[in-house]
């Protein structure tokens, strides 16, 4: 169910005819039919196939590596090793359209003495068949001589741990100065202080990573691959030491990506042996490999030290992040970032410190993934908030009322997000779509949570993004629109669709959308940060209308009118309240096509552009602005096995402007499943680093049968930056549940688990610690 | 390897082919007859996407082998409809938004065509157990339930 809430301030003079609207999506019926093809579904005559051989220990000095019996085989291409490639690396740094290094932050392509996690790569092989393939990898011999490894950040910080790499373990830190702290605390009456842990996660799309390279006639490595990012095509070209013009990255409707293909993934082994045989290589993951070959979310341990006044009012707060970067840098310093700003949430908070390290490990390496570490300060802020709450015994909901960041209020940078902050609403609304509560009964206890968040949209202003978009109409009044951005399965694509055709006056079934091909499509920039919606929405936004003024003004000087006074609908143009004045769409794209008037716009839209927060006080502008928005849940929690069970599910967000209401939902309902996985069940346990729950059958995300209805209530402040007053829900939609999960269990056993996931292992022992003590 | 020669029936088409007797039936209808809808999530039985119809029941076809299907009739998404003319259950995920990435959708599709022979008119918990070994990251499974209910209605109004 769902209930739309507008702003009637706002609403007055805006009349949408397609935007805002559930459509039917452009991408649907080639999957509901199976003809859709995904990067895994593409082959080309002559085909290798490949394979990539990892370490089985997670720390250890490579002494021996023979691929000699491997190369002898029979259907054996190609075995690439470290020896065998220039020393070069493959960026983790920002993926996208700066092309600017930024950090000292590369992990060599293949392991050429040391090993520093379970699973890099030693070699890469091709062969005829994959049969060939899986033969050559046990033929190839190698030795590795364990190193003591260090799995853990606080043992990783001790002086004397085993480094990782270079002169510590510290990978990034990063700090927020502000107001007077110790003050605040002063005038606090009570402080709460507490530790919270998240935990590793994996992003299980359904489609492993995969692709398939070929050298074509111009020299050009052309990668066809399921990627978040085509602008991979810059670091691709450097590991392979060739121009950057010299590498094409093709996608294609990718089938899942939630931040795990926003990293490299095959494309760099596929590039260097495309390059090395002379052939096509095709390499698909297995799903182990996928689980050992991707980057996690960063496992965090956060410190929140609270000061309130009797009545509930922060007045200081202390914060101290650690989180896992694992064996490799990625995109660790940024995830700390995100972190970092919204350590507070949306609250108001004007004494405030923050501290955020990434440390390295010799776990899984940690890098993207939907909330981006934002997720993970919410799940100890909103934790926080409630045991704050009940210390004071103050109506949770109350006690949050009494510190929301307002609109027009700083930020815990100084910033003041330019758009309505509707928390409040928000949180009202998704706490009363609770309804009545379910009692309890004997055992099965019943409570309640309620977690709000603060999440930004669109990348870090110092990244100066950038996002193109090409719009065309063409003879018969259909349209083309071109641009590099890839549809991870939010329905991207067809939302950019949606746009044009507003704008244009067509239906969205005379709209043809080419995407995702670095080399034709005009580069949009990466499908991350909540940011395609945003920045392409408003480039494609911005090319139609470019377009349309033209149209208009053609359109004018035919009925003897100004060009506002036209309008565009129904693949009509007419003029606005002299219905007698019409001509169809088509006759005037003929009229402009006989007189040359450009048929066509490139445009390319701008985010705010802005430079690093101040590296002592963390002040300044982070990012172009902020969603906010609240998830409430009620559980029952089995006291005897410590089974929990999500019953109800209510969110609401202020997503600024619908643009297809279907789209939001489905964005809000997955974020609630990927946010109970995370607080309930999905765990990836580690030994010294060795990953031991790689398959869905040890990692368990939630099914059909563990999952709720979650009731979306949508709200449009329209007060949003990107198209139409639009704000983005692709990450905002998770950030807030699994913290809300948390307060209801917390609420049910009356007795806080402060370790995610709230595994039955974990409950039972809260309890027994409980009744001990 | 000794190759054994199999005949299927795949979407109402005979294929007579040489298969090795290790090869997933899933390997056989993607590489050997490029119907690629069928998706390979896991390759362990365990996500759903690979499911297809063996002789009008679902099989998961990443854990059967090709020689297994020597005689059977076999049913893939490519089989069910086309965008000209859908099957009910194409044609709801398609309208009630039962799909994102879509690369959970054919083994879901399926294994709803299988619920809705046995039972055309399911209550949402018979729905939501049919599909629970069907894994699916993007969704939260919710418009696909109401997908298959649409589905259901589609069929009991028109017949399939
Ligand atoms: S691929 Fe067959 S069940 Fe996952
Ligand atoms: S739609 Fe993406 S896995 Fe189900």
């Amino acid at each position: 169910m769902t209930h739309t809430d507008m702003d009637p301030g706002t609403l007055a003079n805006v009349q949408f005819r397609q935007v805002g609207k559930p459509l039917t999506r452009t991408d649907a019926p080639g999957k509901v039919t199976g003809r859709t093809p995904y990067a895994g579904d593409y082959v080309m005559p002559n085909m290798l196939h490949m394979r990539v051989l990892r370490a089985d220990i997670a720390s250890a000095r490579l002494v021996r590596l023979d691929v000699s019996k491997a190369r002898a085989l029979t259907g054996v291409a190609c075995v690439l090793t470290a020896d065998d490639l220039a020393d070069r690396t493959a960026a983790t740094d920002i993926p996208g359209q700066t092309g600017q290094k930024r950090l000292d932050t590369d992990q060599p392509i293949l392991v050429r003495d040391r090993v520093r996690y379970f699973g890099e790569p030693l070699a890469l092989i091709a062969a005829e068949t994959r049969d060939i393939a899986d033969h050559a990898a046990e033929l190839i011999e190698f030795e590795l001589e364990p190193i003591p490894g260090v799995y853990d950040t606080l043992e990783a910080l001790k002086p004397g741990a085993p480094l990782v790499y270079g002169r510590d373990n510290i990978v990034a830190e990063r700090k927020i100065r502000k107001g007077d702290v110790e003050a605040g605390f002063a005038r606090a009456d009570l402080i709460v202080e507490n530790t919270y842990r998240t935990p590793f996660q994996e992003h299980a799309f359904l489609e492993p990573e995969v692709g398939l390279a070929w050298v074509d006639e111009n020299d050009v490595v052309n990668i066809r691959v399921s990627t978040q990012v085509i602008e991979h095509f810059r670091p691709i070209a450097d590991a392979l030491g060739v121009p950057h013009n010299k590498v094409r990255v093709r996608g294609a409707l990718v089938g899942g990506g939630f931040g795990g293909k926003e990293d490299l993934t095959v494309e760099v082994y596929l590039a260097l042996l495309a390059k090395q045989t002379g052939r096509p290589v095709r390499l698909e993951y297995s799903r182990e490999d996928s689980f050992v070959g991707h980057g996690k979310r960063h496992p965090f341990i956060l410190t929140y030290r609270t000061g309130v006044t009797k009545e509930g009012k922060i007045t200081a707060l202390d914060v101290n992040m650690i989180a896992d970067a694992g064996a490799y840098v990625f995109l660790s310093p940024y995830v700390i970032l995100y972190a970092l700003v919204a350590a507070p949430g949306p609250y108001r908070v004007d004494n405030l410190n923050v501290f955020a390290k990434a440390v390295a490990t010799n776990n899984m390496y940690t890098s993207a993934f939907r909330g981006f570490g934002a997720l993970q300060a919410c799940a100890a802020y909103e934790q926080q908030m409630d045991e704050i709450a009940n210390t004071l015994s103050i109506d949770r909901l109350k006690l949050r009322r009494r510190n929301f960041l307002k609109t027009g209020e700083p930020m815990s940078t100084g910033f003041v997000p330019p758009s309505a902050i509707w928390t409040e609403q928000c949180a009202e609304k998704a706490w009363a779509g609770l309804g009545e509560p379910t009692a309890s009964d004997g055992p099965i206890r019943t409570g309640r949570g309620l977690a709000c968040y603060q999440q930004s949209y669109g990348r870090l202003t110092f990244l100066h993004d950038t996002s193109e978009a090409w719009v065309g109409v063409e003879m018969d009044g259909t349209v083309v629109v071109r641009s590099g951005v890839t549809d991870i399965g939010a329905g991207q694509i067809s939302a950019l669709g949606q746009i044009a055709v507003e704008v244009l006056g067509v239906t969205l079934d005379n709209v043809v959308i080419y995407n995702s091909d670095s080399a034709v499509t005009p580069l949009a920039g990466t499908t991350t940060a909540t940011r395609a919606l945003y920045m392409t929405g408003n480039a494609a936004k911005q090319a139609a209308e470019g377009l349309r003024a033209r149209l208009a003004e053609r359109a004018a000087q035919e009925f003897g009118v100004t060009p506002d006074e036209i309008d565009m609908a129904f693949n009509e143009v007419f003029v606005i309240d002299r219905p007698e004045k019409t001509m169809p769409l088509v006759d005037l794209v003929r009229t402009c096509a006989a007189e040359g008037i450009h048929r066509s716009e490139l445009a390319i839209f701008r985010a705010p552009f802005g430079d690093f927060l101040d590296p002592e006080t963390g002040q300044g502008q982070a990012h172009p602005d902020y969603a906010y928005g609240a998830h409430a849940v009620e559980v029952s929690v089995d006291v005897e096995t410590g089974e929990v069970e999500v019953l109800k599910s209510v969110a609401a967000h202020d997503v600024g402007q619908c643009i297809n209401p279907a789209a939001v939902e489905g964005q809000i309902q997955g974020g609630a499943q990927n946010g109970q996985g995370y607080a309930l069940s999905e765990e990836m346990l580690y030994e010294e680093g060795r990953l031991v729950t790689p398959s869905f059958s040890e990692y368990l995300m939630p099914t059909a049968m563990d999952m709720p209805n979650v009731e979306c209530i949508i709200l449009e402040s329209r007060s949003g930056v990107g198209p139409f007053g639009a704000k983005g829900i692709g990450e905002p939609a998770m950030t807030a549940v699994a913290p809300a999960i948390a307060n209801a269990v917390a609420d049910a056993i009356g007795v806080r688990v402060f370790e995610m996931p709230i595994t039955p292992e974990r409950v039972v022992t809260a309890l027994q610690q409980r009744d001990a003590s | 390897m000794e190759r054994e020669t199999i005949s299927v029936t795949v979407n109402g088409r005979a294929y007579e082919r040489a298969v090795e007797p290790r090869r997933l039936l899933s390997d056989f209808l993607r590489e050997d007859l490029r119907l690629t809808g069928t998706h390979v999530g896991c390759e362990h039985g365990v996500c759903g996407s690979c499911t297809v119809m063996m002789d009008g029941v679902t099989a998961r076809s990443c854990l059967t082998f090709a020689v297994m299907a020597d005689g059977a009739e076999i049913e893939t998404i490519e089989g069910l409809g086309s965008v000209e003319a859908m099957h009910p259950v194409q044609q709801a995920f398609w309208e009630k938004h039962g799909l994102q990435c879509g690369f959970c959708t054919p083994g879901m599709l399926m294994t709803a065509v299988e619920l809705l022979k046995a039972n055309p008119d399911p209550s949402v918990d018979d729905i939501r157990d049919a599909i629970s070994g069907n894994l699916c990251r993007c969704t939260g499974y919710q418009t696909i339930v109401e997908s298959i209910q649409y589905a259901a209605k589609l069929m009991r109004e028109d017949g399939p």
